[in-house]
């Protein structure tokens, strides 16, 4: 199947990666996100509380689309908080970050649609699984895609 | 009116929730565990690693199930890219699991990155799940070896 040598092989997609992005800076916006999820729960079935998911979700269409690094969250990293931490050398592969963009949208999006159908108790649900995703993301790091891209595949039939 | 009690409650118990489940999944990042329990019926045994393009190390091969939407996955090839090319014996060798799910379903892996080690006849040895530091990849090499062998400092 392959006759390549040397010491560290690689069958998989690293290698023809795109240009890496400051890993910070999608965990920084996750940490926005999530205290704008929580003010959400706060606000209940509210109207207020339908229209700031509609907003969090709005940003995670951004960053499905054009990355992490495309959301207004990753502009205020980059203008608020990098000049103060300054830059660093690590970089991190776009793709995953835009994934866990695409799991928020799902979520936040789901949320939306079903209270504007009218179902209120679907916005403070989608803010809480939201939020319990980008809380994992912010303060621990945690890869979405990693726990779930596996077994979703896993579960698709195969090729 | 909702009492604005139950959404401040909510918000807490999610927040409490949510730090016992990312600190219970961080402890497990990259921890080895031994294969050892089921020696000869274990998958590796009957796997012809070199027809999935596997060169097996003189002494373990680390073959690291990675997916391109995996972070840790590049992390985890870096260090163990180092640890092969410090190791004349050991090597290293990154699937997709896109590309074998075929090894994916038999090995039983659920997560990426999942590290099998596996020995000089390419039997499992260890397994680690989770992104892995320095000192787990060195951890997982000592493991099947006498204690005598383990390299000192391991537990760094």
């Amino acid at each position: 199947m392959s006759d390549e040598a040397g010491r560290t092989e690689t069958a998989a997609g690293p290698g023809d990666a795109p240009v890496g992005i400051d890993p910070r800076g999608p965990r920084a916006g996750a940490g926005i996100t999530a205290l704008l999820l929580a003010v959400v729960i706060l606000l209940w079935t509210s109207t207020a509380a339908l229209v700031l998911l509609a907003v969090v979700a709005a940003s995670f269409l951004l960053g499905a689309v054009r990355g992490a690094q495309g959301t207004w969250q990753a502009w205020v990293f980059r203008t608020v908080l990098l000049p103060r931490i300054g830059p660093t050398a690590e970089r991190e592969d776009p793709r995953p970050p835009r994934f866990a963009q695409a799991v928020g949208l799902v979520i936040t999006g789901a949320g939306v649609v079903l209270g504007l159908l009218g179902v209120a108790a679907a916005v403070p649900v989608a803010a809480v699984l939201a939020l319990v995703a980008a809380v994992l993301n912010a303060a621990f790091g945690l890869c979405l895609g990693c726990e779930l891209y596996l077994l979703l595949r896993r579960v698709a039939p195969a090729r | 009116m909702t009492p604005a009690v139950l959404p401040a409650l909510l918000l807490l118990a999610t927040l409490l929730a949510t730090v016992v489940l990312g600190a219970w999944w961080r402890r497990r990042q990259g921890v080895v565990r031994s294969a050892r329990g089921e020696p000869d019926d274990a998958a590796g045994a009957v796997v012809d690693w070199a027809a999935h393009g596997v060169d097996l190390g003189e002494r373990r091969t680390f073959v690291q199930f990675s997916a391109e939407l995996c972070a840790p996955c590049r992390a985890t090839a870096r260090v163990l890219g180092e640890v092969s090319a410090s190791h004349p014996d050991v090597t290293h060798r990154e699937m997709d699991v896109d590309d074998h799910l075929d090894l994916v379903r038999a090995f039983g892996v659920l997560r990426t990155p999942t590290v099998l080690v596996l020995d000089a006849q390419g039997r499992e040895v260890a397994r680690a799940s989770g992104g892995m530091n320095r000192a787990q990849a060195l951890a997982a090499l000592a493991v099947g070896e006498g204690p005598e062998t383990v390299p000192a400092g391991v537990r760094a």
